[in-house]
């Protein structure tokens, strides 16, 4: 039992570590003295920072060569990560294109399209959007109503609605999940497509949530004309085509940095700052519960890793991870909040920031109840709940429950 | 990266629960709280056949020479059929008196299992207690620990003060831990037929589980070399034993809720299919895994990173804690009004779940531990 690197594994590290020593001082700076403040300006310099890791090798770790990658696996990815937050310098600008979408081109999609989006991806060159979830299919993902009906000749003309899309406000172009067929059960009628966000009729609208910010956008698509060609796996496929995307977004998710800054070490600074806080029973046995699920969880990584590297398919503790992440940090900024008081839930505190941000993260990837369904079953191997949906056409099921398809 | 078990450490445990079963424990614990003060089986003979009474001793005083995951594991599998092992009172006994060069000559029997040993337990000061404690014999107040005075024999000191509710203290031949002099914390052993020590057994709520209350009138100690270190380490691997054998009552609640949930159909559908009973139950899932990664935390602590493992062994000690009562409560609700009758097996978890977290501080004073730790860490930047 250890916690070190292999020989191969140090040798990784060593070789990333070098690039960075020698490149770091060309990373656009975002925090702190000399930190750049216009938002255009940071994605422009991202963008070309991404570039510069692409052509160092330090994005795109898991892809296969012949598409601009490395060809490595998990572990060196998880090293590189490691490594470039060890570094202090911003990662790649495109995660959700880089870690979900290229792949899913690069299992699902033709040649054509793989020569033509794949490198500008990559480089950071072309950012890419995600354009899966609709305002009433989330957790039934499968459900999607955005509509495309193909014309006389091949092309199709795409309408409905997108939300939670990360990056739409500058990105190029958005793999989205639509349905093609209505009168067929409702995960055989999906196809997915590539769209340009510059298409006419599309319009991004940023989607402001409880702090204020806006994260995520609404994308509306109003009869946007879609080549023959945008097709990404086969008319009527679109599901299988997305579970590959899920899965990536599980591991994209799984290989991440630790518990996304919500860490025991961080929390505990918080209480320690105040001195009668730090002497009080009740606030440490809080915080003691809540650390210690949090620690867990920074063990519960490594057995992943540890899985990840003898090849096999990490456990379901990797899922239960994120519930315990999420309730705990919700449970901190509770009791952070309480130590504080109103100082922490003003504007510029990073405790308000996190205290708005928490509520929604618990849903995002696929809510709390879903993920503990699928572990309930998939895992205890408990039956699934009955379900109204199965074999009969999605127009069917819409008129149901008393809407047009 | 490495935090998986390796062949040998599967093989022990694999060994230890073949081990176990060959012994009917759950009826054996339920024919103990019905007054059959003879029902349990005694399975220290079946420990020395595996050679768990060395499993922390080294190999040159004929132990295993294993580590505290390995000793975890055991307790896992103890856990798994609520076995009433007197492990946890030996095992950081033979901790401390491997750390005490001058106590070398017990290794050898206490390996064997010859004789056993149980852990005067006794805790390091927190920031809200300077002192180092004994668990008292009732209210939340921490005890002081026991004074020791030189005199007598070279080497030997004379002790005087009580332990509450010490594991396995009936019965076992020499009783190892710490006590003040000079207002400072030493280790002690003393032989438990010593003049001066009386150990009267108590049973609280849980048959299987073998405690006593120690007290030493001007008992003769050998006065042990080990250091303070080693005192507070026995303190954190004892956590991180209950940790593990809680989490293998865990597995086991686990295990048979689920078995019921998916055979037991209400309304036309198996139970296990509402999401109010499928998601109890991956919540148990979840505190049972959060506790196994805190046992590998705890694991590679000990030898991997010694300062950080009071913190380590306290979380585990703390979700498992939590997580047993839980799973607990968890069985006997999945099942419905049986679950809550001396026919059925919940009980019996519920018992050992609710005695557990009292005991060794509680899982209070280890939560308590792991917000000090992370505090004291955060204060030196």
């Amino acid at each position: 039992m250890d916690l070190d690197d292999t020989p191969e594994q140090a040798a990784y590290r060593a070789q990333v570590r070098s690039w960075l020593d020698e490149h770091k001082s060309e990373a656009p700076i975002l925090q702190g003295p000399g930190a750049i403040q216009d938002e255009d300006e940071i994605i422009a310099a991202r963008r070309v920072w991404q570039g510069k890791l692409a052509e160092g090798g330090l994005a795109g770790v898991t892809w296969p060569k012949e598409y601009g990658g490395q060809s490595l696996g998990p572990i060196e990815q998880v090293v590189c990560n490691q490594e470039i937050g060890r570094a202090g310098v911003p990662g790649i600008l495109d995660a959700i294109g880089v870690g979900m979408l290229g792949p899913t081109i690069i299992a699902h999609g033709s040649e054509e399209q793989k020569s033509r989006y794949l490198a500008p991806l990559l480089h950071g060159d072309e950012v890419w959007c995600q354009l899966f979830s609709e305002p009433a299919a989330g957790s039934d993902l499968a459900a999607v109503q955005t509509r495309a009906r193909q014309q006389d000749d091949g092309s199709w003309r795409l309408s409905g609605q997108k939300v939670w899309t990360t990056n739409a406000q500058f990105a190029s172009y958005g793999l989205l999940l639509a349905r093609t067929d209505a009168d067929v059960p409702k995960h055989k009628g999906l196809t997915m497509f590539i769209v340009p966000i510059d298409a006419d009729g599309v319009t991004v609208r940023g989607l402001r949530q409880i702090s204020g910010e806006a994260e995520f956008n609404e994308v509306f698509f109003d009869d946007v004309s879609l080549e023959e060609g945008a097709v990404v796996g086969g008319v009527g496929n679109g599901w299988g085509t997305a579970l590959t995307t899920l899965m990536f977004e599980r591991v994209t998710i799984g290989l991440g940095s630790e518990g996304m800054g919500y860490n025991s070490n961080r929390f505990a600074g918080a209480i320690a700052a105040d001195e009668h806080a730090r002497l009080d029973p009740e606030i440490r046995h809080k915080l003691g519960e809540i650390a210690s699920e949090l620690l867990a969880v920074r063990f519960t990584g490594y057995r992943t890793l540890t899985a990840l590297q003898k090849g096999q398919i990490p456990g379901p503790e990797a899922g239960l991870a994120k519930v315990t992440i999420v309730s705990g940090a919700i449970k901190a900024g509770d009791l952070i909040a309480d130590v504080v008081g109103p100082d922490a839930l003003s504007e510029d505190s990073q405790w308000a920031y996190m205290i708005s941000f928490l509520p929604g993260l618990k849903s995002a990837g696929g809510t709390e109840e879903i993920l503990r369904n699928t572990i309930g079953e998939r895992v205890l191997g408990l039956p699934p709940e009955p379900r109204l949906d199965k074999g009969i056409p999605f127009s069917e099921l819409r008129s149901k429950e008393g809407a047009p398809a | 990266m490495n935090l998986a078990l390796s062949d040998e450490q599967v093989f022990l445990r694999e060994a230890a629960r073949g081990a176990l079963s060959r012994f009917k424990t759950l009826e054996a614990a339920r024919e103990a709280l019905d007054g059959n003060a003879d029902a349990m089986p005694d399975l220290w003979p079946t420990a020395k056949e595996a050679g768990w009474p060395g499993l922390l001793i080294d190999e040159d005083h004929g132990g295993a020479g294993l580590d505290a995951f390995d000793a975890m594991l055991v307790l896992s599998e103890c856990g798994r059929v609520i076995a009433g092992i007197p492990l946890l009172g030996h095992l950081p006994a033979t901790a401390i008196l491997s750390d005490a060069p001058n106590s070398a000559g017990d290794l050898d029997d206490l390996a064997t299992g010859e004789r056993r040993a149980a852990y005067l337990p006794a805790q390091p000061p927190t920031e809200l207690d300077e002192r180092w404690t004994a668990d008292p014999a009732s209210g939340l107040a921490r005890a002081a620990l026991p004074v020791a005075q030189a005199g007598g024999e070279e080497g030997r000191i004379s002790v005087t003060g009580s332990f509450a509710f010490v594991p396995d203290a009936p019965g076992a031949d020499l009783l190892v831990g710490a006590a003040l002099l000079d207002g400072k914390p030493v280790g002690i052993a003393l032989a438990a037929d010593a003049g001066g020590v009386s150990i009267e057994p108590v049973s609280r709520y849980d048959a299987t589980r073998s405690l006593g209350h120690v007290k030493l009138d001007s008992a003769s100690a050998v006065l042990l070399d080990a250091p303070e270190e080693s005192l507070a380490a026995a303190w954190y691997l004892a956590q991180a034993l209950v940790a593990a054998e809680s989490l293998g009552s865990v597995e086991t609640a686990l295990d048979v809720s689920v078995a019921y949930a998916k055979e037991r159909f209400t309304f036309g559908r198996a139970i296990g299919s509402y999401q109010a009973v499928k998601h109890s139950l991956t919540e148990v899932l979840r505190q049972l895994e959060n506790g196994r990664s805190l046992l590998y935390y705890a694991g590679w602590a000990r030898n991997g990173a010694p300062e950080e493992f009071p913190l380590a062994a306290s979380a585990a000690r703390s979700v498992g804690g939590r997580a047993l009562d839980e799973a607990a409560r968890t069985m006997i609700s999945v099942h419905g009004g049986i679950g809550a009758t001396w026919e059925h097996d919940a009980p019996l978890y519920f018992r050992r779940a609710q005695l557990s977290r009292r005991l060794l501080g509680g899982t209070g004073q280890a939560t308590d531990r792991v917000a000090g730790e992370l505090i004291a860490q955060a204060s030196r930047g």
